[in-house]
């Protein structure tokens, strides 16, 4: 077991709701983003002198944009039916993490400033003044919100908190009090176009590797090609598919898929990323500028369709707001929706008999499937509401023979976040990280006892990366949690090239591209 | 007039006028506040139709409070649903002739009032027992519900016990359509019934009560789930494309 500095919380059969323990996780805060983070982003680089006024004018500002914001803020009934919803309170016990309890924060500050009832009576509404004690608040629990918006499941009214914690957010970043973490990745993606700061010949020389690897574990080859321009379809996904496990044996399985599909696909180095963490810091203008960069690159490169790799928080710009922030898309091939998920490009091809799978290459591996928040609660696949569930499970059940779901209260729209999305996924936040997995983690183990369940599929890269540094914690082992499309990958049956196109063909065409 | 009916003339012209200028206003700037991203929670419809069937299930049957907590949900629903059949009842006292619907919903109207009372009793009570909802709640939540119970509790007594002269308090309530009132009846458990209906008129913009115009503008909610087949642009985001 991995060590801890604080006490990793025990595993339970049933979920059980701990009773309210205020200010557990008042000391948990991400650290600040330096001024040099800061600046790429259009935001000042440390806290402002006057910046009491600026928020409140920033916060005016945002509830004259955003209707659910002002909505949210003024609706809420105190029924308490969130309360128990939330990862971080299950597993913190903190009340500041009960849904409710994270949006009065920043409630209390809108009653007392721009409601009459919270200027007149402010202690009859529970109205504050915003001090800097409060923004202290605002800066540890609105980054305890992994935005995976379960809790608007269960609201009467649909209150999204993360829509309260990505206005603050955003509300912190124009006052100078930033995150780094998020801060920092997007201004990697600036300068040098992903996430980790991957630079172009980095990632030619892992896709190169890639294909070396395929060819000699199945004698096919298997391209994976950047920057062709012409190619069909313009693939873009999470930088961490480039090298880390398990994300690269996704990375892997997506390319076999185009290869029995017969289509020519591209990944861009100038769009090597896929998630944009725009959304995490509630900042419209940086979302659209992280989104653009895919619309150039699909104009660059010539492309008739752009599909989505695995990644959650990716799929969810890209499904609910690319069209909005880089459309329109009319130079694209119309009969394809804009942007595709890659799970929805192999159930296509599975629905139409075209992919042949070996299911006993997984039968190592007994399955049980993580739905991600943001796919789950936030964007769909295929046709109809609810594709997202169904489309993932059906390549599982394609691919292995052993799969059982998790408990019915744990997955679909009422799934567990992993604890480490909504820009969370980092090692300073660790005892957060933990402690709000708990509850993912105590249905896996129960599946575990039950069932003998040894992997969980997941399709995102933040909850990859996550149960991966996280289950060790709780006794569990980091290589139980697999990529889907690594399933995909062990039981695809490959179709030998049929153009003569061997090895040193493909060498020189990486070189042209290089 | 006399003086208490002056008084409680104004009272409920004050009171209605705050109540529909003041939710007029709210619902106003609820629409013209743009929503510039589609943030349906899914798995949302994909039609018009689908989101006006999921909006009817939220109104009516309360869905997403059903699937959070089941008390919450069965207090909060019979108190509404009562609520809905007093209001009902009520309107008989607002027009002449009655209409044949609201003449036959009166008996039921009755059990509304015990209904809300009861719902009420058991919505209050979580405030004090459980201890996330007494850590969430704040003085102007318990007062709320002091409010109407004992709206609903003067109510069931004038039913009941202390019978009032209904028939004048009809003839002061058209009356006051035409700014000529006769006067009300001097009952004391009527003149608090009314009061503090009035209060709750005129806190009704200013407080959590929005919650009722709120949930049909909640973009969760009321989204169709199709952004890959429309671009959804707010006129304040069209404005960075052109620059
Ligand atoms: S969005 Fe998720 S993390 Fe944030 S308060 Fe709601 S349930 Fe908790
Ligand atoms: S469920 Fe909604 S209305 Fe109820 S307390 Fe939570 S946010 Fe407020």
């Amino acid at each position: 077991m991995a060590k801890a500095t604080f006490e990793v919380p025990e595993l339970s059969q049933y979920l059980d709701v701990p009773p309210v323990t205020p200010q557990t996780m008042a000391h948990s805060k991400p650290f600040v983003a330096k001024p040099e983070f800061q600046a790429p982003l259009g935001f000042p680089g440390e806290l402002m002198d006057d910046w009491q006024e600026k928020a409140l004018d920033k916060m005016g500002e945002l509830l004259g944009k955003y209707r659910s914001l002002r909505v949210y803020l003024d609706s809420c009934v105190k029924c308490g039916s969130c309360t128990d919803k939330c990862h971080y309170y299950l597993g913190t016990k903190d009340p500041k993490n009960m849904p409710v309890g994270r949006q009065d924060l920043m409630r209390k500050v809108y009653r007392r400033y721009f409601t009459l009832a919270g200027k007149l009576f402010p202690k009859l509404v529970g109205a504050e003044d915003f001090t800097k004690d409060v923004l202290d608040d605002w800066y540890s629990y609105f980054h305890q919100c992994s935005q995976c918006r379960r809790c608007s499941v269960f609201c009467p009214y649909g209150i999204d908190t993360a829509e309260i914690s990505m206005a603050a957010r955003e509300i912190m970043d124009s006052i100078g009090v930033g995150q780094k973490y998020c801060n920092e990745i997007i201004g990697k993606v600036y300068t040098i176009g992903n996430n980790l700061g991957l630079p172009g010949p980095a990632l030619r020389d892992t896709l190169e590797g890639l294909e070396e690897d395929v060819f000699d574990e199945t004698g096919v080859a298997v391209r994976y090609p950047i920057d062709q321009v012409g190619a069909d379809i313009l693939l873009v996904t999470p930088s961490a598919d480039f090298f880390a496990e398990p994300h690269v044996d996704g990375l892997i399985g997506y390319g076999k898929v185009f290869h029995e599909a017969g289509v020519t696909w591209t990944l861009s180095s100038h769009a090597s990323e896929a998630a944009n963490f725009g959304m995490f810091i509630g900042s419209y203008d940086n979302m659209r500028r992280v989104a653009q960069r895919i619309r150039e690159a699909a104009i660059e490169l010539k492309v008739k369709r752009i599909v989505f790799g695995e990644c959650g928080h990716a799929w969810r710009v890209a499904y609910s707001f690319l069209n909005t922030l880089a459309g329109p898309w009319d130079f694209l091939d119309p009969r394809y929706p804009v942007p595709q998920h890659i799970c929805e490009f192999t159930y296509n091809l599975i629905q139409e008999g075209k992919l042949t799978f070996d299911k006993g290459e997984n039968d190592d591996k007994v399955l049980t499937y993580h739905d991600s928040c943001n796919v789950a609660r936030a964007s769909r696949m295929g046709d109809t509401p609810g594709g997202q569930f169904e489309i993932p499970r059906a390549i599982i059940r394609a691919t292995c023979n052993h799969f059982y779901d998790m408990d019915e209260d744990t997955i679909r729209d009422r799934t567990f976040c992993c604890g480490g999305g909504g820009g969370l996924l980092t090692d300073d936040l660790m005892e957060l990280r933990v402690k709000g997995a708990k509850p993912r983690v105590e249905a896996l183990n129960n599946v575990m006892l039950e069932k003998g369940v040894t992997h969980m599929a997941a399709i995102c890269a933040i909850c990859k990366s996550q149960f991966t540094k996280v289950l060790p914690y709780y006794g569990m082992e980091m290589d139980q949690i697999v990529s889907l499309h690594q399933l995909v990958s062990n039981a695809i049956v490959l179709t030998p090239s049929l153009d003569g196109e061997d090895d040193e063909d493909d060498e020189e065409e990486a070189e042209e591209a290089a | 007039m006399s003086f208490l009916t002056t008084v409680y003339a104004y009272l409920y012209y004050f009171a209605a006028l705050v109540l529909l200028a003041g939710v007029t206003f709210k619902v106003v700037q609820y629409a013209r506040t743009p929503a510039p991203l589609k943030i349906p929670t899914t798995p949302a419809p994909t039609t018009k139709a689908g989101v006006v069937l999921r909006m009817t299930r939220e109104v009516v049957l309360f869905e997403s409070l059903f699937r959070g907590n089941k008390w919450t949900w069965i207090f909060g629903w019979i108190f509404h649903f009562g609520l809905f059949l007093v209001t009902l009842r009520h309107l008989r006292y607002f027009m002449e002739p009655v209409w044949l619907p609201i003449e036959l919903v009166q008996p039921f109207g009755i059990y509304g009032g015990m209904a809300m009372v009861v719902g009420l009793a058991g919505l209050w009570a979580r405030r004090f027992f459980v201890d996330r909802v007494r850590y969430i709640s704040s003085p102007s939540d318990h007062l709320i519900l002091a409010l109407l119970i004992a709206i609903g509790c003067t109510g069931l007594l004038m039913t009941f016990v202390f019978h009032t002269d209904v028939v004048a308090v009809k003839s002061f309530f058209i009356g006051l359509y035409s700014f000529d009132p006769p006067p009300l009846p001097g009952d004391p458990l009527l003149l608090l019934h009314l009061f503090l209906v009035a209060a709750l008129m005129i806190i009704f913009p200013y407080s959590k009560l929005l919650h009722a115009p709120g949930l049909f503008f909640s973009p969760s909610r009321n989204q169709v789930d199709n952004p890959r087949e429309q671009r959804h642009i707010a006129p304040w985001a069209k404005r960075l494309e052109q620059e």
